[in-house]
Parts: C-alpha cells; sequence; structure tokens
C-alpha cells in the first residue's frame, strides 16, 4: 500500500532514499508554485488576493504522506501546498487562481478555494475555522461508513480562538472520530503575534479540554512531521480518536500580497530562513550521502514541471460567460 | 472643502466620536496595532491609546456578545467585524441577541452598538468575501441598516450611527474606499439615518441605487441624458428606516422607477423596495418597476464572470431605456 504522496507508509518502515527523495520532491514543487503565484499576483494575473505558505511546506508534505486513498483532507485559504500535497494536478490548481476554464472549481473558486474531491481535497476554507466542523463531518461518515478513512483539518493557530474550533474539537473528542487536527502555528494570525490573541503557551495544550493528545512538533522538519502524523492517523484509523497535532512552522511572506509584514520583530526572518524546511531537508539528505548533482536536478525537474504546468494552465480559456448560471444546485 | 476619501471619511468620523464621547471605544481583529485589514482605523491607537481602541482574536461570536454587554453597561461600542461575509460567524449575537434585547425586555435598556462591515464586490475576492450582507438582516426588525455611498455619507453616517441609541450595522463599501469628495461643513446639511439623498433630479424615471451601484447608476444617466432620458437618481443611504416617502415622492412625478442593486433578488432590499411602492403607489406608475440585479447564483472568482454577474452601466442604462419606453 502507497500513501497519497506514493511513499510507503507505516512508522516501523525505514525511508527508502526514494521516498525521502519523493518528499523533497513534494515540497519543492509546491515552493515553486508558490513563487509562481507571487509573480502571477505581481502581474496583476491573480485577482483579490492569496494567500502563500512559504517556510511551511513541511507540514502539508509530512502530514499527506501518513495518508492514503480515501483519506480526507480539508484546509484553509493558505492551502495550495495541501491540496497540491494530497495530489491535486499542478495544472489545474494553477488555472483555478488564474479564473481559468481548466482550473479546479472551473474558475469559480479562487486561489482561496482549491478543491479536489478526486484526491480527497474536501475543500479550502476562507471564513476561519469553517472546516473543523466539516472534517468532523467526513470521520463521522467514515465510520458510519466503515471505510476506514481518516479526515485531516490544517489550520492555524489564530483559528483556535474561533468558536468553531471549541465545537469541533469537543465533538471528535467525544464520538472519539478518526480526525487528525494539524494546526500550523507560522506565529502570526493576519498581523497578530500569536501571543497576543491566545492566553495559553502552546496550542497543543488546548487538546487536553477535548480528551485528546496534544502534541506540538518540529513544522519544519518533514521526516519528523510525517512520523508524528502516521501514529495520530493510526490511532485514529484503529478507533482511538483524534489527535490535536500542532506543527511549529513561519511563513515566510507577508499575511496576503498586501502585508508586507512590517510587524515582524528585526532578525526573525532571517532566523526562519535558516531553518527553511526544503533547505533543511537537502542537508539532512546531502549529510545521508545524496550527492548535490542529484539534490540539483530534483530541483530542476521539480521546478521544469512547474513551469510547465502553469503553461498549460495559462493556455487554457476563460470559463464560457454561460458557465457562471451552473453550479448553483444540482437538479 | 478638502475632498478626502471615503476611507479617510471614515477614520475621522471613528476619530471624532472617540475625541467627543469617552463612552465609545472601538474593537476587532487588527483593528489596533495594524490600523485594520482595510486601514480605516489607522492611527486610532495611537491617538487613544489601547483601552479604547483594541484588538481581538479571530472570536466574531465573542466580538458581537461583549458588545452587546458594554453597551448594556452604558458604554458606545463599534464592533468591526472584517468583511461584511463574516457576519455569518455571529448571526445570532447580531439576529437574536443585539436586535432583539430592548424588544424582549420591554424597553428596558436600549443598545448603541454600531457594528461596521465591509460590502462588496467585484475585487476578485470570491464567493465569501464579496457578497453585500445587508440583505441578509432585512427581515430582523431592530436593527437599523446603513449602506454610505460617498465619504461625505460616510463620514455624517458612522457618526450618526455611533450618536444613534439603536444597534446599527453600517457597511463600508470595499469598492469605495479610494473614491475622493467633500466632506459636508454644516452640521445642519449632514446625512442623517432614514434619509436617502436626492442625488440628480430628472423627470422621465425614478432610479434608487446605493453604494457601488449609486456610482454606476451616475455614470448611466449621463449617457441617458444624451438620449434625451432624464433621470431622477436617488441613493437610500439608510435602508432600515427605509425613507419611502422620498421614493413615492419622485415616482410622483417620474411615473417609472428601476432599482440597481448589488445583489441577486430574492429577499434584497429592491424587492421590499419594489413591494412597498407597489403596496402604496400602485396606479401611479406607468411601467412595471424593474430590479436590476446580480444573477441568483453566488459570486464567482474569475474576472469575466464576477463582472457579468454584477450590473454595469450599460445594464443599467438598457433597463431604465425598457422600462421609459414600456
Ligand atoms: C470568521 C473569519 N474571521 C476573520 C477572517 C479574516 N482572516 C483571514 S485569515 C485570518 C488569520 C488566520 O490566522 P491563522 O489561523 O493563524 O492562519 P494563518 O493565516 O496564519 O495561516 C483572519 C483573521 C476570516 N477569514 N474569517
Ligand atoms: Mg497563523
Amino acid at each position: 500500500m502507497t500513501s497519497r504522496t506514493g511513499i510507503a507508509p507505516g512508522a516501523d518502515g525505514e525511508l527508502s532514499i526514494d521516498d525521502r527523495l519523493a518528499l523533497l520532491r513534494r515540497m519543492l514543487e509546491i515552493r515553486f508554485f508558490e513563487d509562481e503565484v507571487q509573480r502571477l499576483f505581481t502581474k496583476g494575473l491573480v485577482r483579490g488576493t492569496t494567500h502563500l505558505g512559504q517556510g511551511q511546506e513541511a507540514v502539508p508534505v509530512g502530514v499527506c504522506a501518513a495518508l492514503r486513498d480515501g483519506d480526507t483532507m480539508t484546509c484553509t485559504y493558505r492551502g495550495h501546498g495541501a491540496v497540491l500535497a494530497m495530489g491535486a494536478p499542478l495544472d489545474e490548481a494553477f488555472g483555478e487562481i488564474l479564473g481559468r476554464a481548466n482550473g479546479l472549481c472551473r474558475g469559480k473558486g479562487g486561489s482561496m478555494h482549491l478543491t479536489d474531491l478526486r484526491v480527497g481535497a474536501l475543500g479550502s476554507y476562507a471564513i476561519v475555522g469553517a472546516h473543523l466542523p466539516i472534517t468532523v463531518g467526513a470521520a463521522l461518515a467514515a465510520r458510519y461508513t466503515k471505510s476506514g478513512a481518516v479526515g485531516v483539518a490544517f489550520f492555524g493557530e489564530g483559528s483556535t480562538n474561533i468558536g468553531a474550533f471549541h465545537e469541533a474539537l469537543n465533538l471528535a473528542g467525544i464520538w472519539r472520530l478518526p480526525a487528525v487536527f494539524v494546526c500550523e502555528n507560522n506565529l502570526y494570525g493576519e498581523y497578530s503575534p500569536y501571543a497576543s490573541t491566545t492566553p495559553v503557551d502552546t496550542i497543543a495544550e488546548r487538546a487536553a479540554s477535548y480528551g485528546m493528545p496534544g502534541v506540538r512538533i518540529d513544522g519544519n522538519d518533514v521526516e519528523q512531521v510525517r512520523a508524528t502524523a502516521i501514529e495520530a492517523v493510526e490511532r485514529a484509523r484503529s478507533g482511538d480518536g483524534p489527535t490535536l497535532l500542532e506543527a511549529m512552522t513561519y511563513r515566510q511572506v507577508g499575511h496576503s500580497r498586501s502585508d508586507p509584514a512590517k510587524y515582524r520583530p528585526e532578525g526573525e526572518l532571517e532566523q526562519w530562513l535558516e531553518r527553511d524546511p526544503i533547505v533543511v531537508y537537502e542537508r539532512v539528505l546531502s549529510e545521508a550521502g545524496v550527492d548535490a548533482d542529484a539534490l540539483a536536478s530534483i530541483r530542476a525537474s521539480a521546478e521544469e514541471e512547474v513551469a510547465a504546468a502553469l503553461e498549460r494552465a495559462a493556455a487554457s480559456p476563460e470559463p464560457e460567460l454561460g458557465s457562471r448560471l451552473e453550479d448553483v444546485y444540482a437538479s | 472643502m478638502i475632498a478626502t476619501t471615503y476611507k479617510q471619511a471614515i477614520t475621522q468620523g471613528l476619530a471624532d466620536a472617540l475625541a467627543e464621547d469617552d463612552s465609545v471605544f472601538l474593537f476587532g481583529e487588527d483593528v489596533a496595532a495594524a490600523g485594520g485589514v482595510f486601514k480605516a482605523t489607522e492611527g486610532l491607537r495611537e491617538r487613544f491609546g489601547d483601552t479604547r481602541v483594541l484588538d481581538t482574536p479571530i472570536s466574531e461570536q465573542a466580538i458581537v456578545g461583549a458588545a452587546i454587554g458594554a453597551a448594556l453597561m452604558g458604554l458606545r461600542p463599534i464592533a468591526e467585524i472584517m468583511f461584511a461575509d463574516f457576519a455569518g460567524v455571529c448571526f445570532d449575537g447580531l439576529a437574536n441577541q443585539l436586535a432583539k434585547y430592548r424588544y424582549m425586555t420591554g424597553g428596558q435598556a436600549s443598545l448603541p452598538v454600531t457594528v461596521r462591515m465591509a460590502n462588496g464586490s467585484p475585487g476578485g475576492f470570491g464567493a465569501q468575501h464579496s457578497q453585500s450582507g445587508e440583505n441578509w438582516f432585512l427581515n430582523i426588525p431592530g436593527l437599523k441598516i446603513v449602506v454610505p455611498g460617498t465619504p461625505a455619507d460616510a463620514y455624517d453616517l458612522i457618526r450618526a450611527a455611533i450618536r444613534d441609541p439603536d444597534p446599527v450595522l453600517y457597511y463600508e463599501h470595499k469598492g469605495l474606499y479610494n473614491i475622493k469628495g467633500p466632506l459636508r461643513a454644516a452640521a445642519d446639511a449632514r446625512a442623517e439615518i432614514g434619509c436617502a439623498e436626492l442625488v440628480r433630479q430628472g423627470g422621465h424615471v425614478t432610479v434608487v441605487a446605493t453604494q457601488l451601484m449609486r456610482h454606476r447608476a451616475v455614470e448611466a444617466t449621463q449617457v441617458l441624458a444624451g438620449e434625451g432620458i432624464e433621470v431622477e437618481l436617488i441613493d437610500l443611504r439608510t435602508l432600515v428606516p427605509l425613507d419611502l416617502d422620498a421614493v413615492l415622492a419622485s415616482i410622483e412625478r417620474t411615473n417609472h422607477l428601476v432599482v440597481v442593486q448589488e445583489s441577486s433578488f430574492g429577499g434584497s432590499w429592491g424587492a421590499t423596495l419594489v413591494a412597498a411602492v407597489l403596496e402604496q403607489a400602485f396606479e401611479i406608475l406607468d411601467a412595471p418597476p424593474l430590479v436590476v440585479r446580480g444573477d441568483e447564483t453566488p459570486i464567482a472568482y474569475a474576472a469575466n464572470l464576477e463582472s457579468a454577474w454584477l450590473p454595469d452601466s450599460q445594464r443599467i442604462a438598457e433597463a431604465i431605456r425598457r422600462t421609459v419606453a414600456y
């Protein structure tokens, strides 16, 4: 059995070199994808705004590497990485962000709403907290239908202050549902540092109120993320209930495109750039004996694949005007 | 008068209210240190301090609830809910608690709460950040609803909302933040809650619009004037209470009505206005009233789909021509 990312799951199984390279490759694809989105935004080709997650790639890649076909995932407006980590096609993701007919949502959703049910990506949600109860529902359905599936939700630390977070975790806790709640603690909610809005030291400790384990991990260490996620996913799958993971990470860019992120203390970004999950993992792999050429060629091929996907997306037409009247109702 | 932007008019209105009355305070997500997501509260924390201008966690239910509690205790809170679409998260607080408190307690207290929300399309923000939220609250007696469309009205109505003894939902239009215009000098010329503005006089047809649609309707009237169609344009500025008298007085003169709104039809203010006009003035209409509006769909992200959804000056002009020619 392979996981969604084609990497052998199983906490005990050592990761092969190929598995490790696959993790790296996925992070690189997401990084290059988002770098492109940033450029497209600057060129005026992305409408409204877009929320990028450069620096956070290890969290979705590590977690989704612990999932298998049939498992589900929900995420936020900062969800390009998570949707791609589930295996959504790069070109259709670009197409959606460009508002094209080939987009994942036919151009109707946009950057904040990437959704691909084919790969279990149940949606990117732009109302903070909205998806957490929805994940509970997906997990409830998994148990109801005995599908054995697990539902994962990604969300920011700021989202743990909204009512929906507490209701969702409580319900998942009391029903011991097969869910994994993954908080990407990137230290800021919009422009507010996390300590200014959250009166506890860790998000992980909030789990105690909902009768589930809470674990804080290094979210920039993709193998640690994966290993912890495997434990949580297995716990969920075996009927032992949900887990709250708090992955410490950092968004290297502003909240959205209108945010120059001036509120960051001096030196903070630089410190985190040194702990960039991709840089860190390339170092790990190089110490494990992967030569520089191999790393460079993975980079190059990821970059090429992203560029080719963008080209396909850009060649896709605008949606037909009449399509705006479709999809409101099923019948 | 120096021209200010719509956004500056709001900031100035908030500042003047904070300066005038110690019981006024302002809170919401990122409104203080960052000066607001739309920068409409910039500089207020620096000027009034952090007991009067407060940042909150992402907790809309708590924001609205806290505004109600503080108002009960005699304060005049201004709560910001950022995008109007987020009112869904705190709907109970607004619709069941804030709106009904005074009535359900037999008038024991009034709740002078102002709730600021940012409305509107066509910014490309997608279906959950582009709606005109005022329509959601039309069927909830107890809430007043204002929808300023110019800098002068933005200033006057934020002042009026804060001064008002009742809860007021104050909708700012995202697409208007940077438009410029003069503020009103004389206090007696100020816009008041419940009072429409006659933007332009004309004998052939009454057109009623608010916010962005007011500006698009102005464009349409200019084109139509060249064709000999004289439009009387009314900006309601307040949806509840509705200035029906102003609309009826105009229809007395024009015998035609076209409403332009940035939302779909069902349950909208335009539909409500047409119903009210038909109830009272059926006989004086020479043509069926028309509501120019968005399709019965959510708002799509793609540029061409979003702009097809939103009425533009051509569509407005076409509707007016049809009504006049009926
Ligand atoms: C209900 C609601 N309130 C406010 C917002 C505006 N908003 C969008 S993102 C955000 C911050 C979220 O912070 P966090 O949960 O830490 O996620 P991050 O953006 O850091 O990934 C806020 C306040 C929203 N989208 N929905
Ligand atoms: Mg955050």
